[in-house]
């Protein structure tokens, strides 16, 4: 449990985000109910982190005020050095596909974020993020015509449109089915590896966190602290029956208290 | 054949045609039956609408209740809209002009006449008023609901992107609560239609409305009657038709499920 003093970003790279003794309650019934407790993690620039944990542990509020839709209780959460106050265009938010807004085209929520643009811009960046996701011949397409998939890539890409340096994601493929999971992994890391974004990531799947990160922080049961950060040390594409993947998603899910049989 | 089976285009046509064929032979025979000399057959009716349109009457009356309705239900929708937008924004307002609205609203715009004569003096601004009221507390309603039940992941994802709030309300919250603000509408536009024929029977010399009353008062003509009174009904169909194809904007539609 002592872990968080020694974990700051990995040396030698720019530190993109500094959660600072982060202290979160909440007040329901005249209680105070302590969600995060004492979180101290950092971030460097362009790494992809997972943050897993039980369910109703504090991910997702862990999430909302690192993208400044949450105000802590005490602490702070640091990026580039300033302290978030609110939310902002640099750093976006990845909901499940239910964000995309259901009144516009493909192409009206990719250029959603783009309105201070000169039009000729806007029109370029709307169709390179078009071909990024693959949903060339879809603009002009609306939401419920679209598969749950590409809705996910739709929202990925209007996210990315606005050239973010960072990108959290609250479970974003946690509504679709195994088979649609599985690539839009590859898909999400295919597009990391390209665009190099930092991207805080909640997830409650496990082999999820093994097959996407650098680095999985591993959240305790509420009130939440770091109970550890595991680095995951394979290269991608990761092998994921080879026995370091195994090794360390068996360690993950000790640390949370699962067995590995079933 | 399938009970899920569509029906074909013309049983579509056919069924709805062949009920109103019924129901005017059902009205024509209980004329003969019941042997009346007040209520007029469904003939006596048509050469009634064949007479108001030969003698001009009818045209101009159409003409003066539908700008009636379009005057009062577009104040209601100019002042609705931007008022309902902003209660619905605003919670602490609502909570405060509620009150005094869920009272105001379930009294009739009929009850409303005595008092907008007085306001207004007989005339066309006194029927325009109560078209006014009639419409207006449904749309502030309809835009209050609608506000309140857009999704907080869009407002969220709005302010991501770095939106003021007027345009967060114009970008986001608008469009998003479109949909059930459309339903509000229609609903207002059916009470407008209802209200203006009520408004016209007392407060002018003129409409659709007036022509009822006028038909009854000066020689009981009731066919002339009859014949404005489905007159009235066939032009509510077709303002409540023309409506319903603002529903299927492809913009508007993802918030009408059932319709595709």
């Amino acid at each position: 449990m002592a872990v968080s003093e020694t974990i700051g970003a990995l040396p030698g790279m720019g530190t993109k985000l500094q959660v600072e003794k982060l202290y979160v309650a909440f007040a329901r019934d005249n209680k105070t109910i302590p969600v995060l407790q004492d979180i101290n993690l950092g971030v460097s620039a362009g790494q992809f982190v997972c943050v897993v944990g039980p369910s109703g542990c504090g991910k997702s509020t862990l999430l909302n005020v690192m993208g400044g839709f949450l105000t802590p209780t005490s602490g702070s959460v640091k990026i580039d050095g300033e302290v978030v106050r609110g939310p902002d265009p640099r750093r976006v938010f990845v909901f499940q596909e239910r964000g995309v807004f259901p009144w516009l085209t493909v192409e009206g929520n990719i250029g959603f974020g783009l309105f201070k643009l000169p039009a000729a811009e806007r029109k370029q960046r709307i169709a390179h993020y078009i071909e990024m996701v693959g949903l060339q011949g879809f603009e002009e397409a609306y939401p419920s015509e679209l598969s749950g998939g590409m809705k996910q890539r739709l929202e990925v890409a209007r996210a990315l449109a606005v050239n973010p340096d960072m990108l959290y994601l609250d479970e974003p493929f946690g509504a679709l089915d195994s088979i649609t999971r599985h690539i839009m992994r590859g898909e999400l890391l295919r597009i990391w590896e390209a665009e190099r974004k930092t991207i805080v990531f909640v997830t409650h799947d496990i082999d999820e966190a093994v097959q996407l990160a650098d680095r999985v922080v591993v959240l305790s049961a509420r009130p939440a602290v770091v109970q550890e950060i595991v680095n995951i040390d394979i290269a991608h594409p990761r092998e994921i029956s080879s026995p370091r993947y195994l090794e360390l998603r068996d360690g993950i899910l000790q640390q949370i208290g699962l067995a590995c049989k079933i | 054949m399938s009970a899920l089976a569509e029906p074909n285009k013309w049983e579509r046509l056919f069924w709805p045609l062949a009920a109103f064929a019924v129901l005017l032979g059902l009205w024509h025979y209980l004329v003969i039956w019941s042997g009346t000399r007040v209520f007029p057959a469904p003939v006596q009716v048509e050469r009634g609408i064949v007479e108001l349109f030969h003698k001009n009457i009818l045209w101009p009356d159409i003409a003066n209740s539908l700008r009636r309705v379009a005057i009062g239900f577009g104040a209601a929708v100019a002042l609705g809209i931007p008022l309902g937008l902003s209660l619905g924004w605003y919670p602490a307002a609502n909570q405060v002009v509620n009150p005094v609205m869920q009272i105001l609203r379930p009294i009739s715009p009929i009850a409303w006449i005595p008092v907008a004569i007085i306001f207004f003096g007989v005339g066309d601004r006194a029927a325009i008023f109560l078209i006014f009221l009639g419409a207006f507390f449904p749309i502030v309603v309809a835009c209050i609901d609608g506000v309140s039940n857009v999704p907080s992941v869009y407002r969220r994802a709005g302010r991501n992107f770095g939106l003021s709030p007027g345009q967060l309300v114009a970008k986001v919250v608008f469009p998003a609560a479109l949909p059930q603000i459309i339903v509000g509408l229609r609903l207002a536009l059916g009470i407008a239609w209802l209200v203006v024929v009520a408004a016209e029977m007392v407060a002018v010399d003129s409409g659709l409305g007036y022509l009822v009353i006028d038909a009854r008062n000066s020689g009981k003509r009731y066919d002339l009657v009859v014949a404005a009174m489905l007159m009235i009904g066939v032009i509510g169909l077709v303002l409540d038709l023309g409506f319903r194809r603002l529903e299927r904007f492809k913009s508007i539609r993802w918030g009408f499920r059932n319709e595709f």
